[in-house]
């Protein structure tokens, strides 16, 4: 198959391309959560992004969410932000994040106004952002313009049989023309992790990636009370035949396909080492690896399952593809690629690949995902410990 | 059976798969277990096994009923033993396996955590 050169997207200030043309409103924090639903209620064509945190959270943790906020509302399928929370100064570092896209944003803070007044404010300034961005046209974007993500859940061993290494059979192809691409999923790659780790391409990057890997072990380790039974595999990976952590890590290593990450990323970190494959420190939880990976600028996401992983994100659309026939015939109202004639051997895995580059591109150029049309758009941040 | 033959010719599918369905799929030549790939087998059921690695087929019959995307033992493999996936470890046997019986959880663990 040859494969197409361009996709049609919205182009932004700052030269990246969006598949999505979206008005959010963005709650710093849990309290403002009510604010931002009224205004995505009152003003049609926006969505509210609704979340449990931002107080009171400190170091590391404090400054991740900042970064998955700032990025999430950086995202090239954001055309513009409404940030809401209840203090002016953190709203303020929000809003100064996502400035520096040139995309509109403006922030509003709930103190000393209320709700009442915020949500009237906000919303005559999102009613604004929304028409606004309502004449935005797709162009013409090269394919290079496409940042995608990956991530298997709900996994079992059609994963990686078949709808794993249909995602890495994408990659070989595409990682020559441009594309960014990023995998992440740490304590999901234990029992391979030696394996992936030559999959660095510079010692650097190696080095790194065991690094992150043994940090997120340790941890691990320190918290489990047991062998993470149903947590790692779980239940569902064992109903689908999936017995160990190794077994489902050697699957899940499959969607990389041949290719090399040049760099390890923190979690929502943007890629700053140009075109190619990422690892991203992320957990394995299907939401809290997706916002991560919108939060760092992917603007589409692959999504292999097994059982019938259901996730959605509200800004990146998440494609799903399975291998499972069982899965297709019971819930297809979920899956956008079906793969599953590679295990009666009826579509070798290079067709298969092409199959999922076809179906990625239609909804690179607009066509609903299957998560999308069913309103799945679980936003779950990364919490790293306890607030203060 | 010319005219099948001319009809798969000009058809996405494999010959082999009319003729010789795969009933259970093998990564590695290594492995000492495959996945099932039909919605089931049943106990003393002549499979055909498909080798990924080096594209070739080889029998084995079941001893269990074993449903799709599970594993079955292509050996017998005692306690101890290493199961071999994708030509790697990917865990350890704690209750001895014949050829042909189901591995999962009841008779595999990780040698992880």
């Amino acid at each position: 198959m040859e494969i197409p050169k361009s996709f049609l997207g919205y182009k932004r200030e700052n030269g990246r391309a969006g598949t999505r043309n979206h008005v959010i409103i963005l709650p710093v924090d849990d309290i403002s959560n009510a604010c931002a639903e009224a205004v995505a209620n009152n003003i049609k064509g926006t969505i509210a992004l609704p979340h449990s945190y931002g107080r009171l959270q400190f170091g590391a943790d404090l400054e991740l969410h900042f970064r998955t906020m700032i990025g999430t509302g950086s995202n090239p399928n954001v055309a513009a932000v409404i940030v809401i929370g209840i203090e002016p100064k953190w709203t303020k570092r929000i809003v100064d994040g996502i400035a520096k896209t040139g995309k509109p944003v403006e922030g509003f803070h709930i103190e000393r106004t209320g709700d009442i007044g915020t949500v009237m404010k906000a919303s005559k300034k999102a009613q604004e952002f929304v028409m606004w961005a309502s004449e935005k046209q797709r162009e013409e974007c090269p394919i290079s313009d496409l940042w995608i993500s990956v991530k298997c859940g709900e996994s079992d061993t059609t994963s990686g049989l078949a709808s794993n290494p249909t995602v890495g059979n994408l990659m070989d192809k595409l990682e020559p023309l441009g594309v960014h691409l990023c995998f992440g999923e740490t304590s999901e790659l234990t029992g391979a992790e030696k394996v992936c780790a030559t999959r660095g391409a510079t010692k650097e990057a190696s080095d790194k990636f065991m690094k992150t890997w043994s940090s997120y072990n340790d941890f691990i380790l320190k918290e489990a009370t047991d062998d993470l039974s149903e947590s790692q595999p779980t239940a569902g990976n064992i109903a689908g035949g999936l017995t160990t952590i190794e077994e489902k890590a050697f699957g899940n290593f499959q969607k990389i396909g041949n290719c090399k990450f040049v760099d390890v990323l923190e979690p929502a970190e943007e890629p700053k080492k140009g075109k190619g494959l990422y690892f991203m420190d992320t957990s394995s939880a299907a939401a809290e690896c997706v916002t991560l990976q919108a939060a760092a600028g992917f603007n589409i996401h692959l999504f292999p399952t097994g059982q019938g992983n259901i996730v959605g994100n509200p800004i990146e659309p998440v494609v799903k593809l399975t291998a499972n026939p069982l899965t297709v015939k019971g819930m297809g109202e979920h899956i956008d690629c079906d793969v599953s004639k590679i295990l009666s051997r009826e579509m070798n895995l290079s067709q298969a690949g092409d199959k999922l580059i076809e179906t990625t591109l239609k909804v690179a150029n607009g066509r609903l995902t299957c998560a999308e049309a069913l309103g799945h758009r679980e936003f779950v941040m990364t919490k790293l410990y306890r607030s203060a | 059976m010319r005219l099948i033959y001319k009809i798969l010719q000009n058809s996405n599918i494999q010959f082999d798969t009319i003729f010789m369905a795969t009933d259970i799929i093998i990564h590695d030549q290594k492995d000492n277990v495959g996945v099932v790939v039909i919605e089931k087998i049943t106990p003393k059921q002549d499979c055909s096994c498909w080798i990924m690695e080096n594209d070739s087929t080889i029998k084995i019959q079941s001893m269990d009923e074993i449903p799709l995307g599970h594993k079955i033992a292509m050996e017998d493999l005692k306690e101890g033993d290493t199961i071999l996936k994708y030509g790697h470890d990917i865990g350890k046997v704690v209750k001895s396996i014949k050829k042909g019986e189901h591995v999962h959880v009841h008779n595999v663990k990780t040698k992880k955590w």
